[in-house]
C-alpha cells in the first residue's frame, strides 16, 4: 500500500464557490517524481512507411494473439480508422497527404505516457502508476475494473476486456517497461525498419525534434506534439501536416488532472472542511434544541 | 392537525401481493437473469459498453441517479434532527428507509458494473487520495454503514419484547431481547454522532460525484463540463431530497391505502421551491458565465437534453410556487415527480449524454440487458420497501394512545 498523505485523503467536497479561487498552478502538479533522465520515443510520421511491423512486434512482446508478420502487408486495414484496443496496444492509421497523394502519411497510435497522467490521478485504487523512467504502467493486483481511467484519459487509450467474466484487464501500451528494465528496447522501436521511432531521453528527443523542424521547415509543421500537450507526454510526434488533420486531439497545456485534483485537495486540506461542517452542524443541533420554536410542536 | 399523534407503525392495511407487486417481481427476476449472464459471461455479454463508452446507464442511473434520489435521507435528517423541526419526524423514517435501500442498491450496482466485482473491497485498503472516485467510494461505504446504524433503532423497536424464536432457539429469546434493549439504549444516546456524520458524508460524496466527470475534460460536452460541477451536484441533491420524500410518501399512501400527511408534505413542497431556485440560478449562471449557451443554438441530443433538464425543473418550480398546487395531493405529486425527473435527467446527461469521446465508432445506446438490470434494481427496491414498511414501524399513522418518541436529541 502506498504511503498515505493525509492531505490527499478525503477532501472537501465543500469546495463550493471556492473552486473558482483555486490556484491554477495546481497542486495537481505533484512533487516532481520524474527522473530528469526519463525516457521517451519520438515518432516521426514523415518517416514512417506504414509497414505495421510495430503492431506485430507489440502483440508478440505482450503475448497477444499474433498473426504472422506477412499478413501485416495487407494494406486494406487502412481504409477505416482504427484505435488501440484490448487486442492491439498500438495501431497504425493512414492519412492522405494533400501535398503528395502518392506519399500518404502513416501514424502509429499508442499510449502517450503523459508526464501528469489523468488515468493515474483518477484510478480509485492507484493501480496505474507513472514510473520514474517514463512509463505509465498498470497493476493487475490492484485494478477493480471500474474503467474510470478510460473516462479520464484525454487520448482515449485504455481499453477493457469486456468479454471476460473473471480478471478482465485494462489493456494499454506499457512502454515495454519490463523489456526496458532488462536493458532492451521497446518492441516497436526495435522492429521499426526505417527508424521512424527514436528511443531516448525525453529532453534530448524534444531538442532533436526541434532541430529536425528547423533543418527542414518544408517537411514538418512547426509543432512537436506531446512537448506541451496536457503538461507534456513521454511520446512525442513530428508531422508533415496539422496534427488535428491526423486526428490527434486538440488539447491544452495544463495537466489533465489539474482542475479535478485542485477541487479534490486544493483549498480544504487536512480534513478541515468536513470537520468544520461537522462542528457547525453539531452547533446547530445543540442550539436549535433550545426552547420550542413556533413551528415546532414538541 | 395534531402531529403529536403520529406514531410509526407497521402497515397492515393491505396484503403484500397485488397484481402490481407481482409485475414488479417479474421485472426484478428479469433483471436478475441478466445479472447472472453478466457474472457468467462478462460485462460485454450484457451491455453495449465499449472502449469509447466505458460508462453507461448502470453508472448514470443506478449509481449517480440512485445517490441523488436517496438524498431525502440526509435532507430530512438535517431538517428533523439537526434543525429540530420535530414535526417532520414522521417523514424521517420513510426517507431513511429509502436512503438505506437506495444506497444498498447503489453499492450493489457499482459492484456489478466494475469488471472485477470480487475486488470491490480494494479501495478500503488501496488508497488514491487524488481520485474523486476514491472519495465517492469511501464516503458511500461509510455512509451506507451509518444508514444501517440509523435504522437499527427501528429494528430494535420492532422486536423489543417480541423476540420469539422457534424451537430450540427459544432459549436465545431472553439474551437477544436484553441485547436489543442495550443496543437501543446505547444508540439513543449516541445517535446524534451518526446523524451529523450522515449529513457530512452526504455533502461530501454528493458533491464529489460531480467532481467525477471534471477529469474527463474536453471529452465532456461544454454544456455540462464546468469546474463548479461538484457544487451543482450538491445543490441539486439538496433540492431533490424533499421532493423525493413527497413523491414516495404520496405513492406509498396511495398504494397502501393510507391518508397522506398533506400539511407536512405541503410544507416540504414550499421549502423545495427556493432550493430549486438556488440550483437553477447556479446552473444557468454557470452557462451564462462560460457562454456555453451558444451550444443551444445547435439542435442535437445535447442541446435538447440540456433544455429538457432545465425545462422540467423550471416547470416544477413554477408549480411549487403556487399555493393551489401545494394543497392538492395530485398536483403536488406531479410537481415532486417533475423535480425527481429533472435531477435524474441531469445525472443521465452528465454521465451518459455529455460524454463525447474524441474517437467514436458507434454511439452508446443502452442494451436491453442494461435496461433490464436497471429496471430490475428499481423494482427490487420498491418490493423491499413495501416489505419493510409492513414489517417495521416506518410509516407514521395517527395513534393517540402513545406518546411521541423524541429520540436522538442532543443530551445536555
Amino acid at each position: 500500500m502506498k504511503e498515505l498523505n493525509r492531505r490527499e485523503f478525503l477532501t472537501s467536497a465543500l469546495a463550493l464557490g471556492s473552486v473558482a479561487a483555486l490556484s491554477p498552478e495546481a497542486r495537481a502538479m505533484r512533487e516532481e517524481t520524474l527522473s530528469p533522465d526519463r525516457m521517451g520515443v519520438l515518432v516521426d510520421t514523415t518517416v514512417c512507411i506504414g509497414c505495421r511491423g510495430c503492431e506485430w512486434a507489440c502483440k508478440k512482446a505482450h503475448a497477444l494473439p499474433t498473426p504472422p508478420l506477412e499478413s501485416y502487408e495487407d494494406k486494406s486495414v487502412f481504409k477505416a480508422m482504427r484505435r488501440p484496443d484490448e487486442t492491439a496496444l498500438t495501431v497504425v492509421n493512414r492519412y492522405d497527404n494533400p501535398k503528395d497523394p502518392a506519399a500518404p502519411y502513416t501514424v502509429k497510435v499508442q499510449c502517450m505516457h503523459c508526464e501528469h497522467p489523468a488515468c493515474v490521478s483518477a484510478c480509485i485504487v492507484g493501480a496505474l502508476k507513472k514510473q520514474e523512467t517514463g512509463a505509465v504502467v498498470w497493476d493487475t493486483n490492484k485494478c477493480i475494473g471500474c474503467r474510470y481511467c478510460m473516462v479520464a484519459c484525454p487520448f482515449q487509450i485504455p481499453a477493457f476486456e469486456y468479454q471476460k467474466a473473471l480478471q478482465p484487464r485494462i489493456m494499454k501500451c506499457d512502454f515495454c517497461a519490463d523489456r526496458r528494465a532488462a536493458g532492451g528496447l521497446p518492441a516497436c522501436v526495435e522492429q521499426c525498419p526505417v527508424e521512424a521511432l527514436t528511443y531516448g531521453r525525453r529532453d534530448d528527443l524534444v531538442r532533436a525534434a526541434r532541430e529536425r523542424v528547423k533543418a527542414s521547415p518544408q517537411r514538418y509543421v512547426d509543432h512537436v506534439y506531446g512537448e506541451l500537450e496536457v503538461g507534456g507526454t513521454s511520446w512525442l510526434y513530428l508531422a508533415g501536416m496539422e496534427f488535428t488533420e491526423l486526428q490527434f486531439p486538440k488539447l491544452g497545456r495544463s495537466p489533465a488532472p489539474g482542475v479535478s485534483e485542485s477541487i479534490q485537495h486544493g483549498v480544504f486540506a487536512y480534513f478541515v472542511p468536513p470537520v468544520a461542517l461537522y462542528a457547525l452542524l453539531g452547533m446547530v443541533m445543540w442550539t436549535s434544541k433550545g426552547p420550542p420554536k413556533d413551528d415546532d410542536e414538541s | 392537525m395534531d402531529h403529536q399523534s403520529l406514531t410509526p407503525t407497521p402497515i397492515a392495511t393491505k396484503p403484500y401481493w397485488t397484481p402490481g407487486v407481482a409485475a414488479l417481481a417479474l421485472l426484478a427476476l428479469n433483471g436478475i437473469g441478466f445479472l447472472a449472464a453478466r457474472l457468467l459471461f462478462g460485462i460485454g455479454s450484457v451491455t453495449n459498453l465499449s472502449n469509447q463508452h466505458p460508462w453507461g446507464i448502470w453508472i448514470g442511473v443506478d449509481v449517480a441517479g440512485g445517490v441523488a434520489l436517496a438524498a431525502g435521507g440526509f435532507t430530512t435528517a438535517a431538517l428533523g434532527h439537526v434543525m429540530h423541526r420535530e414535526k417532520y419526524h414522521a417523514l424521517v423514517r420513510p426517507a431513511l428507509l429509502t436512503a438505506m435501500l437506495g444506497y444498498t442498491f447503489v453499492a450493489f450496482g457499482v459492484c456489478m458494473d466494475v469488471g472485477r466485482w470480487y475486488y470491490i473491497w480494494h479501495p478500503i485498503f488501496m488508497w488514491n487520495g487524488s481520485s474523486a472516485l476514491f472519495e465517492v467510494g469511501i464516503c458511500v461505504t461509510i455512509y451506507l454503514n451509518v444508514l444501517y446504524i440509523e435504522f437499527l433503532p427501528v429494528v430494535a423497536e420492532r422486536f423489543i419484547g417480541r423476540v420469539d424464536l422457534p424451537g430450540p432457539l427459544a432459549r436465545l429469546n431472553g439474551p437477544l431481547d436484553r441485547g436489543l434493549r442495550a443496543l437501543d439504549r446505547g444508540l439513543s444516546s449516541t445517535m446524534f454522532v451518526f446523524i451529523i456524520a450522515g449529513v457530512v458524508l452526504s455533502t461530501l460524496h454528493q458533491s464529489s460525484l460531480g467532481t467525477l466527470m471534471v477529469i474527463a475534460g474536453p471529452k465532456m460536452h461544454p454544456l455540462w463540463q464546468t469546474p463548479i460541477l461538484p457544487l451543482l451536484f450538491l445543490l441539486s441533491a439538496i433540492a431533490v431530497g424533499l421532493p423525493m420524500v413527497i413523491f414516495e410518501s404520496l405513492l406509498a399512501a396511495r398504494s397502501l391505502g393510507l391518508k397522506p400527511e398533506m400539511p407536512l408534505l405541503s410544507d416540504l413542497g414550499r421549502m423545495t421551491a427556493p432550493l430549486i431556485g438556488i440550483y437553477l440560478a447556479f446552473k444557468i449562471g454557470d452557462m451564462v458565465v462560460r457562454e456555453t449557451f451558444v451550444h443551444l443554438t445547435v439542435l442535437d441530443s445535447a442541446s435538447v437534453m440540456f433544455m429538457l433538464e432545465i425545462g422540467i425543473l423550471m416547470l416544477a418550480l413554477r408549480m411549487l410556487l403556487s399555493p393551489g398546487v401545494l394543497k392538492s395531493p395530485l398536483l403536488l405529486f406531479i410537481a415532486a415527480a417533475l423535480v425527481v425527473a429533472g435531477v435524474l435527467v441531469n445525472r443521465i446527461d452528465n454521465f451518459v449524454i455529455a460524454f463525447t469521446p474524441p474517437y467514436q465508432f458507434k454511439p452508446y445506446r443502452p442494451s436491453f440487458g442494461e435496461i433490464s438490470v436497471t429496471v430490475g434494481f428499481i423494482s427490487l427496491l420498491v418490493l423491499l420497501y413495501r416489505a419493510a414498511v409492513m414489517i417495521f414501524p416506518v410509516i407514521s399513522l395517527p395513534d393517540r394512545t402513545r406518546a411521541p418518541r423524541n429520540k436522538y436529541a442532543v443530551r445536555g
